[in-house]
């Protein structure tokens, strides 16, 4: 068996940076380890622009993006296989792995998961209806249109209003296919508010809030949809239904952690964020195993997905070169208003400012934020709005941290 | 005259007013000087990135994605995309590349690496 320091399972954003900040910090035997041809992930197929501004300071395309990340690693000679698949990560830190050339096995100093996430699909969401071609997870589609030229469709109906979703609805309209609208089954949107406006607003596609897609018709091919409204309860209102032609479906309703890995090596799972449960050095509840980007929490930014990275990248090095952190820990808890809380545990004795981040369970107004542990309030930060889709970053400062002795809990007042 | 509008330059989405004529227009809710920037040529010359896909001739199956290096009157988007469209390009190719140039002040360039 081969040993490495660190083993980075994914080579997408979250992967790169991560091997690029353990290198920094000290520990150079890095590898990742990719199933596709090449680094990158998700970002050679988010062809459009908008990345890097709050962590490059400059706008660019996904694959640009990604460019900067792979230079970085090229130059420190990190090594990284591709179109090798890890198959299992064991509580001794062993990954095992398969290419052309058969099975790798590693025993690693560290490992950081960095496997990103994975689109919801039909089957998850219950449409009811036939079974034609022409349904698509909306990243399938931007995978085929965008790195195989393989138009998907000329006439469709988008459900789910997510990033991607929106992404798609004005690189369709783009390549010429007539977006007759999208569907949220939510009363908002799950997106970013600037995609509305530069992907739907300035194309005049429509966007039908609290909507869904009733039923898929069609035999070979989707020949239309039923869309309807929903009550409270995200019930069908039946005389809503209407029926709108279209050849092609997409769906972007939602992105799960891709945590195979993770749960057959045992580590517990955070049932909201439906990543790895992970304290401030994003290490998982197995020491020496840490997490980042989309498999731990799926972002709203590429940028947080770095910053994150980061962070774990870190962690790692300092396992591989002191051992476990000790000390004293608290759990974080979401209160009200807040979705969840990660890292959902806290060294409070390290010297450290920590970081902490959060969902809004809906859209609110101005609201404040208040970190509390028992009666003592460790940080507030107050927001002009706050919404599902963008997440929040509040920075409890150490000073404070020391002090807290019970749970800290997060939660928000409208002002 | 007052418009609403949306800033789209950074995630923030920042929601703006613009009120006045020609060239004496006051931006107010916009929180950094690009916001207040975009909310004035938004009404006065609103521009775009473009980016899309140009097919790699001699490869399989095989796209190169590319951007306007600058952005492009809002007007002109579709008749950019619809020469984008009609370009091929032979691999090698780097990203920076130009692809087309003279596109309305600008250039389209090849933002990935094809070997």
């Amino acid at each position: 068996m081969r040993t490495h320091d660190i083993v980075i399972v994914g080579g997408g954003p979250a992967g790169m940076a991560a091997a690029v900040a353990a290198y920094d910090a000290g520990v150079t035997d890095v590898v990742i380890l990719d199933r596709e041809d090449g680094v990158g992930g998700i970002l050679r197929q988010c062809i459009h622009n908008g990345f890097g501004l709050h962590k490059l300071g400059r706008e660019l395309t996904g694959p640009e993006y990604a460019d900067v990340y792979r230079k970085e690693v090229e130059k420190r000679g990190i090594k990284v296989y591709c179109e090798t698949t890890v198959t299992a990560v064991s509580q001794e830190r062993v990954v095992t792995a398969r290419n052309r050339e058969g099975i790798l096995k590693i025993q690693a100093g560290a490992v950081v998961l960095a496997m990103g996430c994975r689109e919801r699909s039909r089957g998850a969401l219950n449409i009811s209806g036939t079974r034609p071609a022409g349904v698509y997870s909306a990243g399938t589609a931007q995978k085929l249109i965008n790195c195989e030229g393989y138009m998907v469709g000329k006439r469709v109906v988008i459900l789910g209003s997510g990033d991607i979703g929106l992404i798609m609805a004005r690189r369709m309209s783009f390549e010429g296919a007539k977006v007759e609208a999208v569907c949220e089954i939510m009363p908002y949107s799950g997106g970013l508010t600037r995609n509305i406006v530069q992907c739907l607003e300035d194309y005049d596609i429509p966007l039908y809030l609290s909507t869904t897609v009733a039923e898929i018709h069609g035999k070979k091919r989707v020949e239309g949809v039923t869309i309807a409204e929903v009550d409270e309860n995200r019930r069908v209102k039946e005389e809503t239904k209407r029926y709108i032609p279209c050849d092609t479906l997409l769906l972007s309703c939602g992105l799960i952690p891709e945590n195979e890995l993770t749960r057959s090596a045992g580590i517990p799972i955070d049932p909201i964020t439906s990543g790895a449960l992970v304290d401030e050095n994003r290490q998982t509840a197995t020491p020496g195993i840490f997490a980042c980007g989309n498999v731990l929490q799926v972002h709203d930014l590429v940028d947080y997905v770095s910053d994150e990275a980061e962070i774990a990248g870190i962690g790692a090095a300092d396992f591989v070169k002191n051992g476990a952190v000790t000390g004293d820990t608290v759990q974080t808890k979401a209160g009200n208003g807040v979705r969840y809380v990660l890292p959902q545990c806290v060294h409070t004795d390290k010297g450290n400012d920590v970081a902490l981040f959060m969902r809004v369970t809906q859209p609110f107004p101005k609201v404040r934020f208040t970190v509390r542990s028992g009666d003592t309030v460790l940080a507030t930060a107050q927001r002009l709005k706050a919404a599902p889709g963008e997440m929040e970053k509040i920075v409890v400062k150490q000073d404070k941290l020391a002090l807290a002795k019970e749970p800290i809990t997060v939660s928000l007042e409208v002002l | 005259m007052k418009r609403n509008l949306i800033c789209i330059i950074c995630p923030r989405g920042c929601a703006m007013s613009v009120e006045g004529e020609g060239d004496n227009l006051t931006v107010v809710g916009n929180a950094c000087p690009k916001g207040k920037q975009y909310a004035i040529d938004e009404c006065t010359h609103p521009t775009r990135t473009v980016t899309s896909i140009v097919r790699v001739a001699n490869r399989v199956d095989t796209m190169v994605s590319v951007k306007t290096a600058a952005p492009i009157p809002k007007e002109n988007i579709f008749d950019v995309m619809a020469r984008i469209r009609a370009t091929e390009v032979q691999a090698p190719i780097e990203a920076g590349t130009v692809v087309l140039s003279d596109i309305y002040g600008t250039e389209v360039i090849a933002t990935k690496t094809i070997k």
